[in-house]
């Protein structure tokens, strides 16, 4: 996939000439040691990372490692001390006042943690901010502000002031005036750690749903980990300004690179970021057509199973547990048919943990399938409750 | 023995300095300078004046009331209009008219000049550090002081008068603009650059819109000033109600120097109280004439007056 924003070493040294901190750090020393000797402060260390076009790049890390720093370089708000950052190839950091101005005004867009809506403009105003910076003619941007408020659930609301609104509608405001001017970059600064949890979902969701659609390239700064693997396709962890991992959920709480991350990771609920293919094993099906009560008894016995799935012209047609095969063979003349249950738990390897729990509590196990009906393999419910219990470790 | 005056040559001539530099370099050097300076002042006055003194006093009252009603509510309205009929039964019109226009030219200039210089000073830290102490002067000064360099340097008359009155009332305004427009969110400032806005626009549709309260509390205060030394400026041949009031003063004529101190006040009020609801214009709301009176003696503790003065 095409890479839409690239960072190369990037540093930035606050307070008074960066030369001397530079030096500092390649020295080795860390940001405390350069607060001390030289009173700068060092908001981002050698950051590098690239984001692909149309993902959520979902950065994270404590209070004060240097998120928002390590955004605001990717519109110029601020300018790297040494390094470079490109959007399409073009550098920001070294541009011109008048190109990095064009750069915000059609590519890059911003939503922000406390909404920063004007509370003297309208609604519609504040989502037609950028297309008026623009020169945009009135009629026009107010049409377009109307679509942006439409997309985000609040056309309703285009002559209310920002104060009239909750919390959750301001921050959907935000998020309007972002994609009013459709930039190609999303920016999102904790855009949504000020509201409360119930909403927040909610608008995780929502964003989601409009990343599908409208396939913007997101760069979200969150301290919260679930928020971060609800919507990342790839997590940075920054530490003092660093990037201490960059990875998909998966790596980063499988296998994360140092006990930093692992702290991080340490409470995360484990069963939103893994999914059934990780814990799956290789699915053996019989026949439906072929086998009979003895044969299914026979391999169940032989693979040390309780129960085992069936296939009709390989699709999967239902499971068969030991104990009703057991039964039917003491019966006269059951067979394989009448005990087969054709109500089986089934799921797709991508299905999260999390929306295994129902199925996993019917006992059986779960088949695999993907989406052709045919057995990829299978997921015993132990394996799912096992998988969610080695967080801590 | 040793007494003081043994050691008389160790005097400061600081007196004769002042003297030297103000007579000798700065008048003779710089005079042209600064009577071009009067041109425009009394381009404005003289418009203003003769637009006031040539309308009817029923259609100025009435035209003011109508602002006072539409801006602070009927109270004041009504105040106004008893007021200014009082004013004229009094015989004190046409002094009343010129104080006006020499207040509105001070104020009209002082915006002109306070509101840039206000901007700047938000925009740049370094700016504010070399006017702050200037401010700081210009405030602490006593008013009468400003007249003696006033007087050398423009000469005597109305002119001069507003120009010290200038001076003199400037600082609120600028003071106030630098502070509205620092006290502006900063991240309302951010997005409005995020989005790729140059510094004009973001200081015209957003740090401007929403210091604007500040600004007008700034307004209203250059305004008072302003009125307060337009009367002094009566010393130096400005007219109007200071000299009724001056005159009064030098024939021991207590009535008369009693009837301009009254009309000035009734202009003060009239005026802060105008001044002072444009800037809360959102909150137009009417109140009954009783409140108003009580309001309008009452001490006043409104929240943009006394941060302003903690600013100061
Ligand atoms: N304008 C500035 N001047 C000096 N230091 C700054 C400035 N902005 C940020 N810093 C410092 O840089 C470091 C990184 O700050 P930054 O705001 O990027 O952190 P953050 O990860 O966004 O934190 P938070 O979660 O609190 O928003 C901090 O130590 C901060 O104190
Ligand atoms: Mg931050």
């Amino acid at each position: 996939m095409k890479t839409k924003i690239t960072g190369k070493n990037l540093y930035k040294i606050f307070g008074g000439s960066a030369e001397d901190a530079l030096k500092l750090l390649q020295a080795g020393k860390d940001k405390d040691e350069i607060f001390e000797a030289t009173g700068q402060t060092v908001g981002v260390n050698d950051a590098s990372f690239e984001v692909a076009e149309g993902e959520i790049f979902v950065v994270m890390g404590l209070s004060g490692s240097g998120k928002s720093t390590l955004v605001r370089m990717i519109n110029g708000l601020i300018k790297p001390s040494a390094g470079e950052i490109l959007i399409d190839g073009v550098d920001v950091g070294s541009c011109s006042d008048e190109q990095l101005r064009r750069v915000r005004r059609e590519k890059v867009a911003m939503v922000f943690q406390h909404f920063a809506l004007f509370p003297h403009k309208t609604v519609a105003d504040n989502v037609a901010f950028g297309l008026k910076i623009k020169g945009m003619p009135a009629a026009e941007r107010r049409e377009k502000a109307q679509v942006a408020l439409d997309q985000v659930g609040l056309g309703a609301r285009a002559d209310s002031y920002p104060d009239e609104l909750s919390g959750g509608m301001q921050q959907r405001v935000g998020l309007a005036r972002g994609l009013a001017s459709e930039p190609e970059i999303l920016l999102m600064d904790e855009p949504f750690s000020a509201l409360d949890p119930l909403i927040r979902s909610d608008m995780q969701q929502e964003l989601l749903e409009l990343q599908r659609s409208l396939k913007k390239t997101i760069v979200f700064i969150t301290h919260d980990l679930n928020e971060a693997l609800t919507l990342g396709s790839t997590i940075a962890i920054m530490r003092n300004g660093a990037i201490v991992q960059t990875g998909a959920a998966e790596e980063i709480v499988g296998s994360p690179a140092d006990d930093y991350v692992a702290a991080f990771t340490k409470d995360i609920d484990r069963s939103l970021v893994f999914t059934a293919g990780s814990v799956a094993e290789p699915g053996e099906a019989l026949d439906l057509a072929a086998a009979d009560l003895k044969s299914a008894l026979a391999a169940m016995e032989r693979l040390h199973r309780d129960a085992i799935h069936l296939v009709d012209d390989g699709k999967v047609a239902g499971i068969v547990t030991y104990r009703d095969a057991n039964a039917a063979l003491g019966r006269n003349g059951g067979t394989l048919r009448d005990v087969l249950n054709e109500d089986f738990p089934a799921a797709e390897p991508d299905t999260r943990l999390f929306d295994l729990y129902e199925l996993a509590q019917t006992g059986l196990p779960i088949a695999l399938t993907n989406g052709d009906g045919r057995l990829s393999g299978i997921v015993e419910p132990k394996a799912v409750f096992a998988q969610l219990s080695t967080g801590g470790a | 023995m040793i007494s003081p005056s043994d050691f008389d040559f160790l005097a400061i001539p600081f007196a004769d300095w002042i003297n030297l530099f103000v007579r000798d370099w700065l008048v003779p050097n710089f005079r042209p300078f600064f009577r071009s300076m009067q041109w425009p002042v009394s381009q404005v006055l003289n418009g203003l004046s003769t637009f006031l003194n040539a309308t009817p006093m029923l259609v100025f009252t009435a035209a003011l009331a109508l602002i006072a009603w539409r801006t602070a509510g009927r109270g004041v309205a009504i105040f106004t209009l008893i007021a200014l009929v009082f004013i004229d039964l009094i015989g004190l019109w046409p002094e009343t008219m010129t104080t006006l226009a020499m207040v509105v030219t001070a104020v009209f200039f002082c915006v002109v000049i306070g509101i840039p210089l206000g901007v700047l000073a938000a925009r740049s830290d370094i700016f504010q550090a070399v006017l702050r102490p200037i401010l700081d002067i210009m405030q602490t000064i006593p008013s009468f002081v400003y007249l003696v360099p006033i007087v050398m340097l423009f000469g005597v008359g109305v002119v001069p008068g507003i120009i010290a009155t200038i001076i003199f009332a400037v600082p609120p305004i600028i003071r106030l603009t630098n502070l509205g427009i620092r006290n502006v969110r900063h991240d309302l400032t951010e997005a409005a650059v995020a989005f790729g806005a140059t510094p004009w626009q973001s200081l015209v549709e957003v740090q401007f819109p929403l210091a604007l309260r500040t600004i007008m509390a700034g307004l209203n205060q250059t305004l008072m000033l302003a009125l307060s030394m337009v009367v002094i400026a009566a010393l130096i041949g400005a007219g109007g109600l200071g000299l009724t009031v001056f005159t009064g003063l030098g024939r021991l004529d207590v009535g008369n120097a009693t009837a301009g101190g009254v009309g000035i006040v009734l202009l003060a009020i009239i005026l802060d109280r105008i001044s002072q609801a444009l800037g809360e214009k959102r909150s137009v709301r009417t109140v009954s004439l009783m409140e108003t009176m009580r309001s309008l003696f009452s001490p006043r503790r409104d929240a943009a007056a006394g941060e302003s003065q903690r600013a100061g």
